[in-house]
């Protein structure tokens, strides 16, 4: 337990950030504490794990129950999308990546092109989501659909069901990221965060990892089925 | 020395002290944690309020067999509202927000949480969850469609019943958001806001479950989110079938989702209860607590094999012999951590200076009571005895003696402990004496019955019974009202205290040891006037022999 | 009193460059060119174990480097790995019920 204590005695002097001056005034200095501010961000993507971790326990319950419903109904899963998808999220990491190492050298134009560059991976993945459910939808392969109701088993109208809830609940968080970034661009460009002062872009790093590790799971669980 | 003053310096408490807002505002939009605390206090006052009432109705009803005061739907309504308000909105946020919120940071010597703001925002998410339920409960009665599912809202029948429980589960899915908020900031703070030469094993034991139950609130809690998002679309969509059978669900996969959360979830309400029972002990014993390293260690051991007895919720519902030994034995082990948790308090008050102060009373009814709400457990534990266990008023009468044998005094005998601290003032030794005592009767008379009639086969959740439960049910109801009686009292006892009480002039009437008590009654804003100086442990009393042992 | 801010626990010398982030990425696609490659084989209920299994090499990669988790201190990774851990025993548990 010790090096766990002296990990965390690397913090500040604390309880003082505030003083009382000759006049009994109170006057609070500015605090701040980055090593507590992402480890506060750590425990939050823990919350995150543990939501889609909820949603994993589902597709482990079903799928030992009807593994061929599943091997069926994913072999109308096309792998090209996913795999795709799977390239654009990594390559997406990387430029967010690049963006803090930018900010770490004080480039703020480059790291803000880097976060733009983010966000628009985020949004080639939503149009690729976009045109892979409708193509879905349009085959009427959507829970609840006539398809699926007269002609399919059970086992594999649980899995579509699955796949939309899982993904459609990554595809939500991608979105919630992309904002995040659009609001730390800002935060660049007013010198908000600079390259003294960047937790809150690697906190919004940390979030976009988070929503890339998910889809890396996600991708061979219903993709990679048969 | 003057309550405020340290050295030739006047402070100002928090609740005087000038800040941006005026009058209502200054609290809604606080963020010191202290003023959060109390706003918590006030809030939940309420609910567990309206929750003992609903108490009252549902045990008034069943005084008698048949039909009395409310139909059997009704009945079903009220025991689910009962269980909601009670669960999540009272006993869940519970020690953790009132007097965690207000004492976490004083005890490691900090001004204030790690993220003030989240804190203030949880406390938001919990006046709209509280909102929320309150519209559903108004609209339901309006519409004679109450959910009727218990607070457990088993798939598929909650999605088929005809309430509309969009808005209750919406409700839950925020008070749970909120809970969340509370545990991420709480393990930040004790992880980055320790003030020097407090390590870990420096700070209090009350600390010390704040933080284990804070683990169990950000891994838990997101697990019933999620299952009550599914719920939720399952509800609104047609199509989608997750737990109806009939449409390729599982219903035993709700019920795994649900009980991942709210078994965890019961530690969540108990361990903060253990954390101020090792507080208060030491206190009146003027001794370290007996075996201090072991009784952290047990705290955080409870939190993690909680995470591996869910299902002993489950035993009847058709798993694997697998799952059912495998839970089963996990069951008993999870309970020996908690044994040695009772022995330690135990071998504390041995040859212990005991002072029998309220907050003692209260400690050592708690002793009693929830000891018989955990050997209660052990039946219920076994495979064989919960076959004829299981849904009947013997496993009312279990957790309700853990929650009202075990939380709720020690929520009491807390707010007894550190009233001094939060309010200035006193709670009348002779009045609370009192009220422990026909709390304790209350407890005892309420539900001891049940096990009787629990295991003679009285099922739970029934509206009405035959006349053999006859005679257990009378005794339950006498009890509800003594019970609920000493509850009220002491709602009332505190209010009464706040307003004109007789105002101390000792920061630390009870002579304790932890920090908290160095800072003026009521603590100012930002809680230490200088930096405060580490220069003993805990529970470092000298010995007792000692007469003047006050610090 | 002072405030002081002495906080260095990551605003000092980043460690990694472009270079070597580019690297991570490669080695990441490759992985999952690997993944796909491997989904053309059938080695019956053990194709989703290998492909979990690079999932999860994939994982430590953006974990460890991309998310900084190498770098930082042992309280960090021990409350990943906490948090890790029960999800894994969430999932072994459930598997007494539903592979039992």
């Amino acid at each position: 337990m010790s090096t766990l204590e002296h990990a965390s005695e690397h913090h500040h002097d604390n309880s003082a950030a505030h003083g009382y001056g000759d006049n009994n005034e109170l006057y609070v200095h500015e605090f701040r504490d980055d090593y507590g501010s992402k480890l506060g961000m750590w425990f939050f993507l823990f919350t995150e794990v543990l939501l889609f971790g909820g949603l994993f326990v589902a597709y482990f319950f079903f799928r030992v129950n009807s593994p061929e419903g599943f091997q069926n109904a994913a072999a109308h899963l096309d792998i090209m999308p996913g795999a795709i998808n799977t390239v654009i999220l990594l390559t997406s990491s990387l430029t967010m990546a690049y963006a803090i190492v930018s900010i770490q050298r004080g480039k703020k134009v480059l790291s803000n092109w880097y976060l733009g560059a983010t966000i628009a991976f985020g949004f080639w993945f939503l149009i690729n989501k976009y045109f892979e459910w409708s193509h879905k939808i349009h085959l009427d392969l959507y829970p609840g659909s006539e398809r699926i109701l007269n002609e399919m088993p059970d086992g594999e109208g649980v899995f579509f069901t699955l796949y939309y809830m899982m993904t459609g609940l990554h595809t939500l968080h991608v979105i919630v990221g992309m904002i995040v970034i659009a609001f730390i661009m800002v935060s660049v460009s007013t010198e908000n965060i600079n390259k003294n002062r960047y937790i809150k872009m690697e906190n919004a790093g940390l979030y976009w990892h988070l929503v890339d590790l998910i889809w890396i799971f996600l991708f061979p669980l219903f993709y990679l089925l048969h | 020395m003057s309550d405020n003053s340290v050295g030739t310096k006047q402070f100002v408490s928090f609740y005087d002290i000038k800040t941006k807002y005026n009058g209502l505002l200054s609290w809604l939009l606080t963020t010191d944690h202290k003023r959060i605390g109390l706003m918590y206090l006030v809030t939940m006052g309420v609910w567990f309020s309206i929750g003992l009432l609903i108490a009252l109705l549902m045990r008034l009803e069943m005084l008698s067999m048949g039909e009395t005061l409310i139909s059997a739907k009704h009945y079903n309504a009220a025991f689910t509202l009962h269980g909601v308000i009670m669960v999540f909105l009272f006993i869940i946020p519970g020690i953790p927000a009132v007097l965690g919120n207000f004492f976490l940071p004083i005890q490691i010597g900090a001004g204030d949480v790690s993220f003030p703001r989240i804190n203030l925002f949880s406390y938001h998410l919990y006046i709209l969850g509280g909102l929320l339920a309150l519209g559903s409960v108004i609209y339901g009665v309006f519409t004679d469609s109450l959910m009727d599912t218990g607070w457990t809202f088993y798939a598929p029948y909650s999605m088929q019943t005809g309430a509309k429980v969009a808005i209750p589960l919406l409700a839950a899915f925020f008070l749970g958001f909120s809970s969340i908020l509370t545990g991420i900031n709480f393990l930040t703070t004790v992880h980055r806001m320790r003030m020097k030469g407090m390590t870990m094993f420096k700070m209090p034991l009350f600390t010390w479950s704040l933080y284990s139950t804070a683990w169990i609130q950000v891994i838990a809690t997101p697990v019933v989110g999620i299952t009550i998002v599914l719920v939720l679309m399952e509800y609104l969509f047609d199509g989608i079938g997750i737990f109806d059978p009939s449409k390729g669900g599982d219903p035993v996969l709700f019920q795994h989702m649900f009980w991942i959360y709210s078994h965890p979830a019961v530690y969540v309400m108990v361990l903060p209860a253990f954390g101020v029972t090792s507080d208060i002990i030491s206190t009146f014993s003027r001794r370290e607590i007996f075996g201090y390293k072991v009784m952290a260690f047990s705290t955080l051991s409870i939190a993690g094999i909680g995470y591996m007895v869910w299902a002993h919720h489950m035993f009847t519902s058709g798993m694997s012999d697998t799952a059912r030994q495998a839970f089963s034995f996990f069951t008993y082990l999870v309970a020996v951590p908690t044994g040695v948790k009772i022995f330690n308090w135990v071998a504390t008050l041995w040859r212990g200076s005991i002072k029998l102060a309220p907050p003692m009373w209260m400690v050592l009814s708690f002793l009693f009571l929830f000891t018989i709400g955990g050997l209660t457990g052990m039946p219920l534990g076994a495979l064989s005895t919960d076959m004829h266990l299981h849904d009947t008023y013997y496993v009312v009468g279990h957790f309700h003696y853990v929650i009202l044998g075990g939380i709720v005094p020690m929520f009491i005998a807390g707010m007894l402990y550190w009233f001094p601290k939060m309010f200035n003032k006193m709670c009348n030794e002779k009045t609370s004496n009192y009220l422990v005592l026909l709390y304790f009767i209350g407890v005892n008379l309420t539900y001891f019955p049940m096990f009787i009639m629990g295991y003679m086969g009285m099922p739970r959740r029934y509206f009405d019974y035959l006349p053999e439960y006859q005679t257990y049910h009378i005794l339950a109801t006498v009890g509800s009202w003594i019970l609920i009686g000493s509850i009220f009292g002491f709602i009332a006892l505190f209010i009464y205290t706040v307003r004109k009480g007789k105002t101390l002039s000792d920061i630390n009437p009870w002579g304790s040891l932890t920090l908290e008590w160095t800072i003026p009654s009521p603590p100012p804003l930002l809680n230490f006037v200088e930096e405060p100086e580490l220069t003993h442990g805990p529970y470092d009393y000298p010995d007792y022999s000692d007469k003047e042992a006050k610090h | 009193m002072s405030t002081n801010n002495t906080e260095h626990i990551e605003e000092h010398e980043p460690h990694n460059g472009f270079g070597n982030y580019f690297v991570i990425w490669l080695t990441l696609i490759a992985l999952t060119a690997l993944t796909v490659g491997v989904a053309g084989f059938d080695l019956g209920m053990y194709t989703i174990v290998v492909a979990l299994l690079i999932a999860s090499v994939k994982a430590m990669m953006v974990i460890n480097v991309f998310m900084h988790v190498k770098y930082d201190d042992a309280l960090m990774k021990a409350v990943i790995a906490a948090c890790a851990s029960v999800l894994i025993i969430i999932l072994i548990f459930l598997g007494t019920d539903v592979l039992g």
